[in-house]
């Protein structure tokens, strides 16, 4: 069959063309040949008529629908599946240091006191080591009330709290970040 | 004037933190992922339990959406994954136009169906019946192209082939399907 396409074409090529004349994928120039085939060929028309039926029935087909509680079943499987992000993702290391270095300052500081205190030239029992020299230092000239030392230990618990709470709105921010 | 919100904008919402907004995406996606399931699962308590399987790996893959396709793409492609694993998971038996179980199946409901029962088959029914015949493969490529609103081009990244290749299969696809409805509807074919 000679056509405008200048060519012979065979049923599944004429099938072919029609199919992107009507999905639209057809070259502008083509769009014009084959409108002009379907409209003066009695072989192109009718193969025309036949896959538009089919292109139109599939345009009425209705998509598939889930059960009722298909949403919800994923959104509870999400909530209940909710990773948190990684520890170290939330703790800042600096405060880690920070607090390390803190404890370590409070403990070396002890120990210089103590051994500043220490009389090393009193001649003692030969089993008395350092250790209970350190023990025998005088810190009641730094803690030398009961008041003092509630004030320290309230510090102290005062200060972890806020430390616990900073790291809680730190873990907060970052998993809505997530 | 009131307009549904834009999918990347529900995603960025889900991404800071608002998981109840991802119920509009699974709303708003569920029958067209069911649908595609359907075409690789037959069965459609399995097929439920996929798809939503879909929504919850997309779910957690969300913050690898960069948004450089449509997220319908991305999630018909998460779709398609999903089913094809399922698959080889439990070695279901697939229907295809190629299996011959399916010629008995289709033969025994077309057999099993009164001459006034089919009649009242409307012709949707019928173009369903049909795509339930093809394999897998042809009924994915006519669903994300007439139902899924893919272009070529998507349908080749979801299915992973070149977009050539995909107008074929469509060609193809619909040529087979026609025969199909002739051979098995067309008492049907005829009344309407």
């Amino acid at each position: 069959m000679k056509d405008t396409f200048n060519i012979p074409l065979e049923e599944d090529e004429i099938e072919v063309k029609l199919w992107e004349y009507i999905d639209g994928l057809a070259k502008a120039d083509e769009m014009s040949a084959i409108e002009k085939l379907v409209q003066e060929n009695a072989e192109w028309k009718a193969k025309y008529q036949e896959l538009l039926e089919v292109h139109e029935s599939l345009n009425l087909v209705e998509l598939e629908q889930p059960s009722l509680r298909f949403t919800k079943n994923v959104m509870e499987e999400i909530a209940r599946l909710q990773i948190a992000p990684a520890a170290k993702q939330y703790i800042n290391s600096k405060i880690i240091w920070g607090i390390g270095g803190f404890f370590i300052t409070v403990i070396v500081s002890f120990l210089v006191y103590g051994l500043a205190q220490i009389d090393w030239s009193t001649s003692q029992s030969v089993n008395t080591g350092v250790l209970d020299k350190i023990t025998d230092a005088d810190y009641t000239k730094v803690f030398n009330n009961t008041f003092v030392n509630v004030f320290i230990m309230l510090n102290v618990v005062l200060g972890l709290m806020l430390f616990d709470r900073y790291l809680n709105d730190k873990k907060k921010k970052l998993m809505k970040e997530a | 004037m009131h307009t549904e919100p834009a999918d990347m904008d529900i995603i960025s919402l889900v991404l800071k933190g608002d998981q109840n907004a991802y119920s509009i995406l699974v709303d708003r996606y569920k029958n067209y992922v069911f649908t595609i399931v359907l075409r690789y699962i037959k069965s459609r308590e399995d097929a439920e339990e996929v798809a939503q399987d879909v929504f919850i790996k997309a779910y957690r893959s969300l913050a690898a959406f960069k948004g450089d396709s449509k997220f319908s793409t991305w999630l018909y492609t998460v779709t398609t994954t999903t089913c094809i694993t399922f698959l080889r998971k439990k070695k279901l038996e697939v229907h295809s136009l190629d299996n011959e179980r399916v010629f008995e199946v289709a033969d025994s409901v077309d057999s099993g169906m009164s001459a006034n029962q089919i009649e009242q088959k409307s012709k949707v029914n019928m173009v369903n019946e049909a795509i339930k015949m093809l394999s897998p493969d042809d009924a994915q490529v006519i669903t994300l192209f007439y139902k899924g609103e893919q272009t070529l081009e998507e349908i080749a990244q979801i299915m992973g082939k070149e977009p050539n290749a995909v107008k074929v299969q469509l060609h193809r696809a619909r040529g087979r399907l026609k025969e199909k409805m002739e051979k098995y509807f067309s008492a049907e074919v005829r009344d309407i």
